[in-house]
């Protein structure tokens, strides 16, 4: 529901300017482009958790980046299919997959943050509360938990809370790379996604990525969590 | 390669010398299989693995890889990769193993073993800070051309390919030096730090098992 927002979003005030000609030029040709969301913050504004460099680079280089590519991909692709060349859109995919996967999850992830002052931090009330103590015990379970699934994942990805719709459960999931949460299972709907790219820390935590995961909770919009939540799940 | 060899530390004793290896290492093995799997606590000898120490000085690739790059990346890193292993081979079956053999053993065809990771990243940062020196880069005499293939090279090992040069793209290969702009850190690479050098060493060899008509060129 989320991706379906933010797809068909197309800001004209778009944060990144290389994306406005491209966005004219293959919304002329019917190609829906998407666009970098604003972050809902400063970049400062989740210091001392995550430092405003990182979160500078992390929104208008990285995530930007994920963005022109993506879009790129898109008209590509639109190309390839319009002139029938099978062989072009198959080796489209994994840049679809990756640039596309790289744009959702990241969209998702500034959502998932919010500065202390403005409630980032505090916990789970309500209906995501008990959901998260009934599937994990406590609280403190699900972030030990996710702390050990996002430090002992291997290379590049990310570490998710995730709703099952269907059978209405939580889950802890580590995704590759960019995959998003939806390659997992098609039902899942993420509730919190953490990077643990390494981009996500290394400026401030070096290789100390279990530092980064345990202070991220200090940050963490468990009120967005619980609207997904209860919207999925009602 | 000997500086493998030298890796494999055996205590107490100083380690063996790379010719008597393969006879001690085909003792071991034979041992293990008439005697079935020592528990630790009764073995005289403990091997584990050391981290080897880049062939030039911690700040001598500057200004391309920062001396505070190098420190993190080698002596955190590489050194937890190494340490990760060790704590691994305390309980392991590969104990004794060669860090080659090892690491084939462990990749089992496609799906790896807890081991493989550890030793395929111990593997690939030996042989990245080799692929380096300072002062280097530029282009090589006597141009061959080269394959360049991201990421498992020990399930390509299979198809007979031979590594020449390995570059680190993860993020804390270069991340503190370039921030996101891996681009200009490739190109430096390229331009100023490959060992041409080692480059050399590593196709000689690989040539001289070709022409000897070995089916297989071990990796190192």
């Amino acid at each position: 529901m989320a991706l379906r927002t933010l797809a068909s979003r197309k800001t004209l005030a778009a944060a990144s300017a290389a994306a406005r000609p491209l966005a004219s030029a293959a919304a002329s040709r019917g190609v829906t482009t998407v666009s970098l969301p604003d972050l809902p913050y400063d970049y400062g504004a989740l210091e001392p958790a995550i430092s405003g460099e990182i979160m500078r680079l992390h929104h208008s280089k990285h995530h930007a980046t994920y963005v022109a590519n993506y879009n790129k991909a898109l008209e590509q692709l639109d190309s390839a299919v319009s002139k029938g060349d099978a062989p072009a859109v198959v080796h489209l995919q994994s840049a679809i997959k990756f640039n596309g996967g790289g744009h959702v999850n990241h969209s998702i992830f500034w959502n998932n943050l919010k500065p202390i002052s403005e409630g980032g931090g505090e916990p789970p009330h309500g209906k995501l509360g008990w959901a998260i103590d009934e599937d994990f015990g406590s609280f403190e379970a699900l972030v030990k938990k996710m702390n050990a699934e996002g430090a002992a994942l291997q290379g590049s990805g990310w570490v998710w809370l995730a709703l099952d719709k269907e059978a209405k459960k939580l889950s802890v999931e580590t995704t590759a790379n960019q995959d998003p949460l939806v390659t997992k299972g098609a039902n899942l709907v993420p509730l919190l996604g953490i990077d643990v790219w390494e981009h996500a820390y290394y400026l401030q935590y070096k290789n100390v990525r279990p530092d980064y995961l345990s202070n991220i909770w200090k940050v963490m919009n468990w009120k967005y969590a619980g609207e997904v939540y209860e919207n999925a799940a009602p | 390669m000997a500086a493998f060899a030298s890796a494999l530390r055996i205590l107490p004793s100083p380690p063996p010398s790379p010719a008597a290896y393969p006879q001690q290492r085909r003792l071991l093995r034979s041992r293990e299989q008439r005697q079935g799997f020592r528990p630790r606590r009764h073995s005289k000898v403990m091997a584990y693995y050391g981290l080897t120490t880049p062939p030039y000085k911690l700040d001598a690739l500057e200004p391309y890889i920062s001396k505070r790059t190098v420190e993190l990346h080698w002596g955190k890193h590489h050194q937890d990769y190494v340490d990760g292993l060790n704590n691994q081979l305390a309980t392991s079956m590969f104990y004794g193993y060669t860090l080659e053999e090892l690491i084939k053993e462990a990749y089992n065809n496609g799906n790896p073993l807890p081991e493989y990771n550890n030793a395929a990243q111990v593997w690939n940062h030996h042989f990245f800070w080799e692929s380096m020196q300072p002062e280097g880069g530029g282009s090589p005499v006597g141009g061959k051309s080269l394959y360049a293939q991201p990421y498992h090279f020990w399930g390509l090992a299979g198809f007979g390919l031979s590594p020449i040069i390995n570059l680190d793209l993860w993020e804390h290969a270069y991340y503190l030096d370039y921030k996101d702009d891996r681009r200009t850190y490739v190109t430096n690479f390229i331009d100023h730090l490959v060992s041409w050098d080692t480059v050399t060493l590593r196709m000689m060899r690989a040539e001289a098992f070709v022409n000897l008509g070995e089916p297989n060129i071990p990796v190192a």
